[in-house]
């Protein structure tokens, strides 16, 4: 170890904790704004120090909410957002698991060809693809109906049949629609992919020898050696599905995330932004994942860490 | 109790021009130990797997007690593996581990204990069966990997390079256990390595192997004493079999360079001027005048390696670039360039076919008598 | 890599495989297969009828000015952010390198904001600049400086530049210290032994050192300005201020002319080029991956 000057060290930790105070600053003054009520958060220079209405204003908003998002309580909405968060991190790595498992243990044909397809899924983030996915999610089965339409088969039906077919599967504030269009993961896959690949041969050998089948396998001997990966992606999908702010902005206006109800919360001109309320819900909607990723630290970094692999 | 018969197997493999396997018979007695023995790449462990079902068998059959088991999943063919990284599940204690596959089978609770605990017995593994796999040594691991062979009291037993990763001294420690536990257990077994020692001193019979062909398969002194090609001559013994170019001469004896001759034996090994391989063990050496029968020649020594029990003298027959190495006592003195009368013990050399590395059978002559 | 031992079975990878590849073809596929079948459509404005209209809203997206600021707002602000960001945490990280105690304590401190919501990171810097109430609009404004990010575009670009760098120091801090971890001493100590200093020893040995590294976060500071900034544009400016919109970055117009602005055509031909964006950032990134291994 090259000797380090006390002068170096003492600098170190001056700069880290400046760092440490600039950026906590937006989220204590977020904390003394919550605890403050309107007029005072309102009539600028706010106060610096928490004020008297902490239990209040957090009562409030999580009993009442805002009237500029109808009264949905925030309690109702971080349940929502939990829902939404436990689904998606659960969903992704059971359907991760599953495509890793088979790709990576069995040869079967147009498997390469479902490699790719779930590769390609990396290039192709919401963003680029809102509209249309909004469309599928309105209406989950419009590409089964335009397979029957495009193949003639919806026209032969109905000349046999005499009905006209019709298919319908409204996904749209729903929790379906708010959860399964984005449960398939390329990353999750890919992490499953790489630690099944990593297990010896030989161990799988054994357990063939001791006369197990792929789905015992996969129950006895790989999932519980792939505890500590599935707990890494765990902390990851839950914070990614947590922090979701545009998918559920397009396809749920009534089931609100607490994410969503914020943005509401704002969108309704300045003068009439309730602070203390807004700024409740935001310590609020920080907690849960601050929680998650301070509680499993270990876990949150090598999981972040491992899915950049 | 079962035999296990190899017929004609052959194995390829897709996108592969050559095959790995190019056709093996054998057929291993009931209780017999079976070591096959190769340098790596050679397809002992590729026949290995092919008896455990591992993988496919491209062409013939294999039979396990008189059961075609080709098309029977590993599961099936009544067969327990040893790896050569023991493949110890690292979630599970020792006694889940050793016991995983017989309740797999559903045995009953106290028939698999009783199994377990038996086995346990025999290995000594008593007061671990709690602990976990990263909590043993090397050796406890592999002793972990037989108990799990063990209990389920298969037909065969399969070893894969299985003390491969343990140090020296272990090695030795549980190559002697293993020959004990299988001679208790008189179970068939089939035993791969690439370790000679391993392999003479366990074996019931060794198959020598190379390039996917069976070069020989006898007992250990048979494959040492008769080595049947020129490949098994120089893979079995330590330093390596010496090879010389030799020539047929006028009534059947054998001209080596640099004017020595070995005598002509019952069987003429071809026309004279027909070249041929002439094998000498290192060991087979040994100092002139020391009373040993046996043919002389001279060596000019280029490096001497003092072993201790034993003196490595490397040279060069006399006047020729011909190499020898010499195994003889640890009191022989021999310094560079000194010429060294040796003896070649009498009637220990081995003729080869020069194109195809085959034993010249009974071709090898005895000295009349006892030479000068 | 391959495995060597596998399992026979005829129809079991299919059923394991079908929940992913079903909604991947559901909502990734398909969709994406729309929006180019949509950018070469037209709508009339009641949604009445569509017409094959060619490369035309392609022609349209390249005449068109707004498109091009967009573009440069993209640019302006990816880069930005990518750059205060990863200066900061490259900072941060060096130092909680050097300081040995208490390194813990600082990682977890630096790496929870990583948790919070690009939404929530929005509001947050919102309401410290917000013109009326905020604290340090209220301390610019009466130190001289004319605070109101809600007219003056480049200050809503500091804003939400901020804003967006503020909440990915965590992600570059925990990479970056991690890389300077694995950095070996010895390479230091032969450094200190040449008589380098400390400034010296951390750009002749440690930056170089770092390098792939700062590559790889490069990418993915660009992919999160890209895409994962959305909520953080959409709390603070809306794309706004002004007419062209001085924060209305790409991804952000998307959603603005398609679903707010119902122009279905334009909005994925936008899309199309986004993905164009994106798999060419894919690719980069795998390619460096490639190398890393091959290292």
């Amino acid at each position: 170890m090259v000797e380090k000057s006390r002068l170096s060290v003492w600098i170190a930790h001056s700069v880290l904790i400046l760092g440490i105070l600039a950026i906590a600053l937006p989220i204590y003054v977020a904390f003394v704004a919550s605890t403050h009520d309107v007029r005072t958060v309102a009539q600028a220079p706010m106060p610096l120090v928490p004020g008297p209405h902490l239990w209040e204003n957090y009562a409030r908003a999580l009993g009442q909410g805002s009237d500029s998002v109808g009264n949905v309580p925030v309690a109702a909405m971080l349940a929502n957002s939990f829902i939404m968060a436990m689904v998606i991190a659960t969903a992704k790595i059971v359907i991760s698991l599953l495509s890793a498992f088979a790709i990576v243990y069995f040869r079967f044909p147009f498997r390469m060809g479902f490699f790719w397809m779930i590769f390609i899924t990396l290039m192709l983030p919401v963003e680029v693809r809102i509209v249309p996915t909004y469309e599928v999610v309105a209406n989950a089965l419009a590409p089964v109906q335009s397979l029957l339409n495009a193949t003639g088969l919806t026209w032969l039906i109905e000349r046999l049949a005499g009905l006209r077919v019709s298919l319908e599967w409204n996904m749209l504030d729903t929790y379906a629609g708010l959860t399964v269009p984005l449960v398939a993961s390329a990353t999750a896959t890919f992490l499953f992919r790489q630690v099944f690949l990593t297990m010896p041969d030989e161990m799988t050998e054994a357990a063939r020898i001791d006369g197990a089948g792929p789905v015992r396998f996969l129950f006895d001997i790989l999932l519980p050696l792939s505890r500590t990966n599935i707990a890494a992606l765990f902390v990851i999908l839950f914070i990614y599905g947590w922090n979701q702010y545009l998918w559920p902005l397009l396809v749920s206006s009534n089931l609100l995330t607490v994410q969503i109800g914020i943005g509401r919360m704002l969108a309704v001109g300045d003068g009439q932004v309730d602070w203390p309320i807004v700024m409740a819900s935001t310590m609020l909607a920080m907690i849960p994942p601050v929680i998650v990723v301070v509680a499993m630290q270990r876990a949150f970094i090598k999981g972040l860490v491992e899915t950049e692999k | 109790m079962a035999t296990v018969d190899i017929r004609a197997v052959r194995k390829t493999y897709p996108g592969l021009p050559f095959e790995v396997i190019k056709g093996i018979d054998c057929a291993i007695a009931d209780g017999e130990l079976l070591v096959m023995l190769g340098p790596s790449g050679c397809g002992k462990s590729t026949l290995l797997r092919m008896v455990a079902g591992l993988e496919r068998i491209s062409q013939g059959e294999i039979a396990i007690a008189g059961r075609v088991v080709n098309d029977l999943e590993p599961k099936d063919r009544n067969i327990a593996m040893v790896f050569q990284n023991y493949a110890l599940y690292p979630h599970m204690s020792v006694y889940a581990n050793m016991s995983y596959g017989l309740r797999i089978q559903r045995l009953p609770k106290a028939e698999i204990d009783r199994r377990v605990r038996d086995a346990a017995a025999i290995l000594e593994l008593e007061p671990f069966l709690q602990r976990k796999p990263r909590a043993l040594s090397g050796g406890q691991r592999q002793r972990v990997a037989m108990g799990r062979a063990i209990v389920r009291e298969p037909d065969v037993f399969l070893f894969d390079e299985p003390l491969s990763n343990l140090d020296a001294k272990l090695r030795t420690q549980m190559r002697v256990e293993i020959k004990r536990l299988q001679q208790r257990l008189a179970t068939t077994s089939l035993y791969v390595t690439h370790d000679q020692v391993e392999a003479m001193t366990l074996a019931d019979r060794l198959m020598v192997m190379r390039d996917g062909v069976a070069e020989q398969i006898g007992t250990p002194m048979e494959v040492y004493t008769h080595p049947a090609t020129v490949f098994v001559g120089g893979f079995i013994g330590a330093p390596a079999m010496n090879f010389l170019q030799g020539e047929v001469a006028e009534g059947g004896a054998v001209r080596l360079p640099g004017g020595v001759a070995l005598p002509a034996g019952t069987a003429a090994p071809g026309q004279a001027g027909r070249p041929v391989t002439v094998g000498i063990r290192p060991e087979h050496l040994a100092p002139a005048g020391e009373g040993v029968p046996g043919l002389p020649v001279t060596l000019t020594v280029d490096l001497a390696e003092a072993l201790g029990a034993d003196t490595l003298v490397h040279g060069r027959l006399a006047g020729t670039d011909t190499s020898l190495i010499a195994r003889l006592a640890g009191h022989v003195q021999a310094r560079s360039g000194e010429a060294m009368a040796l003896t070649v013990t009498d009637g220990a050399w081995h003729l080869f076919d020069v194109e195809s590395g085959r034993r010249l059978a009974d071709t090898v002559g005895r000295l009349a008598k006892p030479a000068a | 890599m391959h495995k060597r031992v596998l399992f026979r079975a005829r129809w079991l990878p299919y059923v394991l495989v079908a929940p992913q590849i079903v909604i991947t073809l559901l909502f990734f596929i398909w969709p994406a297969i729309r929006a180019v079948e949509q950018s070469f459509l037209r709508q009339d404005p009641f949604g009445l009828r569509t017409s094959f209209v060619w490369l035309e809203n392609y022609a349209r997206l390249f005449a068109d000015a707004a498109y091009y600021h967009s573009l440069g707002v993209t640019a302006v602000f990816s880069l930005s952010v990518t750059l205060l960001s990863m200066a900061l945490a490259l900072l941060f990280a060096v130092m909680a390198d050097r300081a040995v105690r208490g390194a813990t304590i600082y990682r977890t401190l630096y790496v929870a904001p990583y948790a919070i919501a690009p939404i929530v990171a929005g509001v947050l810097w919102l309401f410290l600049f917000q013109p009326t109430v905020g604290i340090l609009a209220y301390a610019l404004n009466q130190s001289g400086i004319a605070w109101n990010f809600r007219l003056d575009g480049g200050q809503a670009m500091l804003l939400v530049v901020i804003a967006a760098a503020w909440k990915q120091i965590a992600y570059n801090f925990l990479f970056f210290l991690a890389g300077l971890q694995a950095i070996p001493k010895s390479l230091i100590e032969a450094a200190a032994i040449d008589g380098a200093g400390p400034a010296r020893r951390f750009w002749t040995i440690i930056f170089p050192l770092l390098t792939p590294t700062t590559f790889f976060l490069m990418v993915v500071n660009i992919v999160y300005a890209f895409f994962d900034t959305f909520a953080v544009i959409d709390a603070v400016t809306s794309g706004g201020p002004g007419a062209p919109g001085a924060t209305n970055i790409l991804v952000y117009k998307v959603y603005n002319d398609g679903f707010v602005g119902l122009d279905l055509g334009g909005s994925s031909a936008q899309s199309v080029v986004l993905m164009v964006i994106v798999i060419a950032l894919t690719v980069v990134q795998f390619r460096y991956i490639e190398k890393k291994v091959h290292y």
